[in-house]
Formats: C-alpha cells, structure tokens, sequence
C-alpha cells in the first residue's frame, strides 16, 4: 500500500516515513543534477540568491529528454545520486527536504539526511518512459544554456517512488543486500 | 568490388538508432519477464513489473526507453570489397546520428570533458571498425547510458591470479558497483589481449543477444557460473535487496602476453540497447 505526499513535504510528513515505505510524490519538484549542482554550490559560495528557495522542497536527480510536440516532458528516469553527493549535504542544510534519484549515497549526505529530518528516495531507474507520464508539466527555471542539465521546475502526480534512506537510520541500500544475500 | 554509396551508410545508422533507443530487444524482455517469476523480494519484483511496462510503453509510443540515449556506439564491419563513394563515411556516420538524435527526441548527452560544453546533437559517435572479408557492411548501434559505463573496471591481473583471479575481478567489479549501474544488468567481460583490447571485447561481447551463450563451452561454463554467483551477492533490482542481479554475463577472449592476464569488465544497465542492420 502507497503513502500519498505531497511536494514541498511537510517536516512531520517526512519524519514519518522509513526505508521500505512506497510512497506517490504529487506536487512540484525541481530537476538537478552534475552542472546544476556545481552552479547552485558556486551560487551559494558567493553569497547570491538561489533560483529557488530551498526550504522544505525536494531535487530530482534527473537530465530530461526533449519532449515530442503535446507532451509535458520526455523520458525522464532518474540518474544515479552519488555525483551529487558533494553538493548534497550544503543543500540539506540550506532547507532541503528530499532527494530522489537511483543508487547508495554516501556517509556525509546519510548525516545530512538526519541531521536536517530529511530523506532519499530511490526512484525507478530506467524506467524513464513510464515516469514521464506521471509528470504534468515541467518548464525550465534556472540555467538554461546547460540544456537537459538545466534545472526545471516539474509538476508531478503520483510520481512511484520507494524511501531509500530515512532520518532515523533506516537505509534500504543496505538492510535490502544483507536479507538476500548468501 | 561493390560501391555503397555513403548515404546508404547514414539512413542505415539513423534507422538503427531510431529503433535501438526506444524498442528494447525480445531478448532482455524474456530475461525480464523471467526475472519478475524468479524474484523473491517484493521491491525486486516491483522493479521488475515497472521495468516491463516501461519498456512496453516506451515502445508503443516510440519514446526512448530511458532518457539516458547514451553515447552512440556503433561496431561497424566492413568488408574489403567494398568501396564508399559519394563523400567522407565518417561524416555519413556522424549525420545518421545526429539527425536519430534530433528526430527521436533523443537526449544530448555529450560533452568536452574539461570544459564541460555539450555538443548539442549527441555526436561525436564512437565508432568501432574491423575490416571483414567480403563486400558487405554490418552496423550495429549501441547507444550506451553512462549510470553502467561508470561502474566498468578494468583489472590487469598478473598470471598467478588465474581463472579464479578473473572469476573474483568480475564479480568485485558488480558487487562494487551495487545499486549504482541499474541493476539488473548484463555484465560485459573481455579477457586477455592488451588493455584496451580487452575492454572493447567486454564492449562488444554486450551486443550478443542477451543471455545467448557462447560458443566457446569454456566461456559458456564461466558465464554460467559468473551470473549464479553474482546473484547471490544479494543486490537485485535497482540495489534494493534480491535475487536478480545480473541478466546474463557474456564473455569474449583472446590471446595475452606471457607476463600478463587483462580483465575488462564493462557494464550494462537493463536497458541492453543493440540493433544491427547489413548493407
């Protein structure tokens, strides 16, 4: 059974959620990944506002496909997380809430995680036709020129996803190996 | 000698492509659907049930399976008969590319490596050529997502590591990679050769149909065994905990050196892209 949530997440709602929890991600979320993150990092290093405020709101790491003339957006699966891991944690401590994207993170974004009440979640990688249609419309907010890098702002409806790493210790990548390995 | 005009060349690399990034073969099908039955976690089979639907759906509304459309790899035989008129193959290759890659919707992945500027059509492709007998060309597309490509190693073995070193150089490779290469994958292996020799047969090896065994019952034996004892690692689906790990190892071999025992392991996500068109 599916948890609904809703985007930006509420601290209690996050709180609530451990690794293994099914949820379906409806709201808005904001696309990031390698070149978006070294520009938002360098953003914050010289004192200059955001694209967009960070508090309470959730990245996913993913790089789009152009979308065909009627659609919202192309294929858009996730890309795996620990390139962005160095950007990560300065982020979590500026207000964001969750994460999406595919594959183990390390050490300083699991403290992040806890240290801000936040979480991880592990979205479906390579199911990138599928995930676009849970998502209504996307439009490009911040860095342009980086095209499928850019960072764009996504309206999402009941966007799969699985809590990979919670705030309380829990962490699917892990505990999930351990009971099937032999 | 027979003439093939370079145009030929280009429609056959844009067709290949435009098929490649958005049907996903019967082959990785049949191992997919074999792998939802065999699952024992139930996020592994989840994963698996989505993995179906989306290459399903991604084939019928002609959407690339996954927005990473890699980089365009393509093994290119010819034979030595044959002559390319009507301008420069190279470019041929490169247009057929960059036109699947607009046409498709396909992503533009590519980029300068220290400067970090895209190329805006996704080429250059990378293309590997081997000169056949004959007066045919074989093209095969690979377009290769780079969630796997990163997760490859290669291990210079030295001769005292034997059949066993290889054995644990492959596995490692997988076990190292966890999660990360989007598990299920095909796990790629070229053995002996030079470095770069043997990395290319791990790269080629990926475009036998998936879970087809060699024909060489020493390689078939290994695979086997390689693809049991990667899914006991316990990884599965996506790194979430299960039994399917790996769809299917493939393996090619060559000769080496006396003082040497090279192990490429190159690796590949479920999305085991590969199309092949002969002119």
């Amino acid at each position: 059974m599916s948890k609904a949530i809703h985007a930006p997440l509420r601290e209690e709602e996050v709180a609530s959620l451990r690794a293994g929890d099914s949820v379906l991600l409806s709201g808005t979320i904001y696309t990031g990944r390698d070149a978006a993150h070294k520009r938002l990092c360098a953003l914050i290093e010289e004192g200059r506002p955001l694209p967009f405020n960070m508090k309470n709101q959730v990245i996913y790491y993913a790089g789009p496909c152009p979308a065909k003339p009627g659609d919202a957006i192309g294929s858009c699966g996730p890309t795996t997380s620990y390139r962005m891991d160095a950007y990560a944690p300065v982020l979590c401590d500026l207000g964001l809430i969750g994460m999406i994207g595919k594959g183990q993170r390390g050490e300083a974004v699991v403290d992040a995680i806890r240290r801000n009440g936040g979480v991880y979640f592990a979205a479906t990688g390579g199911a990138g036709a599928l995930i676009a249609t849970s998502v209504t419309s996307a439009r490009v907010i911040a860095f342009e020129d980086l095209g499928t890098e850019a960072v764009r702002e996504l309206t999402v409806e009941n966007l799969p996803l699985i809590v990979a790493i919670d705030a309380h210790g829990g962490n699917l990548y892990e505990e999930g190996p351990k009971k099937y390995c032999r | 000698m027979r003439e093939i005009d370079v145009r030929q060349v280009e429609e056959t690399v844009y067709a290949l492509f435009m098929s490649a990034c958005c049907e996903i073969g019967e082959d990785v099908l049949a191992l997919l659907r074999a792998g939802e039955r065999e699952e024992e976690s139930p996020f592994g089979r989840e994963v698996l049930r989505q993995l179906i639907r989306n290459d399903e759906l991604a084939a019928e509304r002609r959407m690339p399976i996954c927005q990473d459309t890699g980089m365009a790899v393509i093994f290119m035989e010819v034979g030595q008969d044959v002559h390319f008129a009507g301008g420069d193959v190279n470019a041929a290759i490169e247009e057929g590319v960059r036109r699947a890659y607009r046409d498709g919707c396909f992503r533009a992945s590519v980029l300068s490596p220290l400067e970090r500027v895209n190329t805006k059509d996704n080429t250059p492709a990378i293309v590997h050529l081997r000169i056949v007998p004959g007066e045919r060309v074989t093209l095969t597309a690979a377009p290769k997502g780079f969630g796997s490509e990163n997760m490859s190693r290669l291990w210079m073995l030295t001769p005292s590591q034997g059949v066993e070193g290889v054995k644990h150089a492959v596995v490692e490779t997988v076990r190292l990679a966890g999660g990360n290469p989007c598990p299920p994958v095909v796990v790629g292996v070229g053995i002996g050769g030079t470095a770069e020799c043997a990395m290319l047969m791990a790269k080629h090896s990926l475009t036998r149909d998936c879970g087809r065994p060699s024909a060489d019952s020493m390689l078939a034996d290994m695979e086997r065994e390689l693809l049991a004892r990667i899914n006991d690692l316990g990884i599965g689906p996506q790194g979430l905990g299960g039994r399917i790990t790996a769809l299917a190892v493939h393996i090619e071999q060559m000769p080496t050196h006396i003082a040497g025992l090279p192990v490429a392991v190159n690796m590949q996500c479920h999305a085991a892209r590969h199309k092949t068109a002969t002119i």
